[in-house]
């Protein structure tokens, strides 16, 4: 990735600059409002005519005021660690006016070469108004030759009104030693979320989510897919739970891969607590079927690159 | 040119009582250039043998010559970078790999819209519709089959295998893959082996090859080869089109 010299803080160093760019796809300085957080301080903030950040004043963390009928506009809020041994608990509030249409593009980032354990724990909760449409995009990555862990464990709450969307694409693929998400969410009156969670575990990593959407409002619809993919000697698990408090549709899909010695558990639950409550689960765990590995072979791959192809496809 | 020399494939039973003979002691040569049909009754050995070729099955006697070259112990990969490609019978399909970057794959390299369109065309699938869907469970059989014909248009390859590549493709589509393997038959450099049970198909053929019980029966011009099918069968091209879905 060609990354740019940001305008806005001479300070950061080619390490930060790869981290920025690896989870939030930063490589200049964003258009809209940001807000970078780094070792466990603010780094630098702006804000713009219809979306405030203002930081908290009673625990570590921003509040990101999104006026109603905002329409169109990003907001970049990633946060990265470069010394070992940072640990911190940050708290971040988004409250998406009415009618607001937006992207919040999150991220965190552990570049750990010391021995210290090195964490971030994320609270965040969104407050989405009436008809607001919001996108979430939030990738996890860790790098760095040290032998300090590197930890996150998100913790994200959504809090949806009549008529509200929310999409969530949450990827963790390298580098992260343990992580421990929990995601909940609560749809009011015709509201719809859709999350995508992808993930790939390697070494001896560990990663646990547990997820609860409440659809409490008629008509309300959510789509919960989960793909991923575990490797050598990794542990994931996984407990998706839908609950369908009225008239509702949901669907919850959980597609695992598993190679080497990795250890995958799928538990999705789902409960319906209304006669017209809909609620559906798809869960699978395999191998690589070898009829794809021989079909990508016969285009000339090897079995290494056809597997990273086929793995690639399904991260996507 | 394909030789393939006193070639076996033997697996044991399940239930230990000696060994099942798929093909046995197999002598056939395919020169360049060359239209093949390969057909006759099922479990005749016809897909093991185009897995043979291909490398997906390893004979257990014999050798296999491409040009000149024993390729018997070559890998699938080696053997896909000598020219060699092959359509599956039944494809799998790729949960997150676009019908685009599939045909890409097969090409070796990012493909321009317009020469995708032009392979999903020759298979008479609407390419607008098709390129940005994912080769996941939400394609018919049909579908999946044609793209799969269309991932070997999209390679350059000498010597392709297509196993059975009408089977589960309604009438229409079937008529504009006629239509497309009629334009492979007249390349005079490049060979094309097609099993098939199709009457229409076999009428595009140089040659004819008739495989039962691992051997070949008959191999020989295809206005040799298909009146003596038509005597022998009856009605046998009617018996196939009726076996098959594109009746």
């Amino acid at each position: 990735m060609d990354i740019k010299d940001f305008k806005f803080d001479l300070s950061l160093t080619p390490t930060d600059k790869m981290m920025l760019a690896e989870i939030a796809d930063m490589v200049d300085t964003p258009d809209g409002a940001f807000n970078i957080r780094k070792n466990g301080e603010g780094v630098v903030r702006t804000s713009t005519e219809n979306i405030e950040i203002r930081q908290k004043l009673d625990k570590p963390g921003i509040d990101i005021i999104i006026k109603p009928f905002t329409v169109a506009e990003k907001v970049h809020i990633p946060v990265i660690i470069t010394e070992s041994g940072v640990q911190e608990t940050v708290y971040n509030d988004f409250f998406i006016g009415e009618g607001a249409n937006v992207e919040i593009v999150a991220g965190c980032g552990i570049h750990n070469c010391g021995d210290g354990e090195s964490k971030h724990d994320g609270i965040h909760t969104f407050h989405i108004g009436k008809n607001a449409s919001v996108k979430y995009v939030e990738k996890h990555y860790g790098a760095g030759d040290g032998n300090g862990k590197r930890i996150m464990n998100p913790t994200t709450v959504v809090e949806m009104d009549e008529g509200s969307y929310c999409e969530m694409d949450m990827v963790q693929i390298k580098g992260v030693d343990s992580t421990y998400r929990k995601t909940e969410a609560n749809l009011a009156k015709d509201a719809k979320i859709y999350v995508l969670e992808r993930l790939m575990t390697h070494g001896k990593q560990e990663a646990k989510t547990d997820m609860v959407v409440n659809l409490n409002g008629e008509g309300s619809s959510a789509q919960i897919i989960s793909r991923t993919v575990g490797k050598d000697d990794s542990v994931q698990v996984f407990y998706p739970n839908a609950v369908g408090n009225n008239a509702c549709h949901a669907h919850v899909q959980c597609d695992s891969i598993i190679m080497d010695n990795a250890k995958i558990s799928s538990i999705p639950a789902i409960s319906a607590n209304h006669p017209d409550a809909q609620v559906i689960h798809e869960a699978a765990i395999g191998k690589i079927n070898s009829d794809q590995l021989v079909k990508l072979e016969t285009f000339g791959m090897t079995e290494e690159e056809a597997e990273e192809i086929i793995i690639q496809g399904f991260l996507k | 040119m394909l030789e393939l020399k006193n070639l076996s494939f033997k697996v044991d039973n399940e239930d230990g009582s000696g060994a099942l003979h798929i093909i046995e002691g197999l002598d056939l040569t395919i020169d360049d250039g060359k239209f093949v049909v390969i057909t006759g009754p099922n479990g005749g050995g016809k897909s093991t043998l185009a897995k043979l070729i291909m490398g997906i099955e390893q004979p257990t006697g014999g050798q296999i010559l491409y040009n000149g070259r024993d390729i018997t112990n070559m890998s699938i990969t080696e053997r896909a970078n000598l020219g060699i490609g092959y359509a599956f019978q039944q494809p799998p399909r790729f949960k997150g790999l676009t019908v685009r970057s599939l045909l890409s794959l097969a090409a070796g390299k990012d493909l321009p819209e317009d020469e995708c369109c032009t392979y999903l065309t020759k298979v008479g699938l609407c390419s607008m519709d098709y390129l940005n869907r994912e080769v996941d469970n939400s394609l018919s059989g049909g579908e999946v089959k044609r793209i799969e014909i269309a991932t070997l248009m999209a390679r350059n390859l000498n010597l392709a295998i297509y196993d059975e590549p009408e089977a589960g493709i309604d009438l229409w589509s079937f008529t504009m893959l006629v239509d497309t393997f009629k334009t492979l038959a007249k390349n005079e450099t490049n060979s094309v082996i097609i099993i098939s049970h199709q009457e229409r198909i076999m009428q595009l053929a140089d040659e004819i090859i008739v495989l039962a019980n691992g051997k070949v029966q008959t191999q020989g011009p295809k206005d040799e080869v298909f009146p003596k099918l038509l005597s022998e069968f009856g009605s046998f091209s009617r018996e196939c089109n009726l076996r098959g879905e594109a009746k």
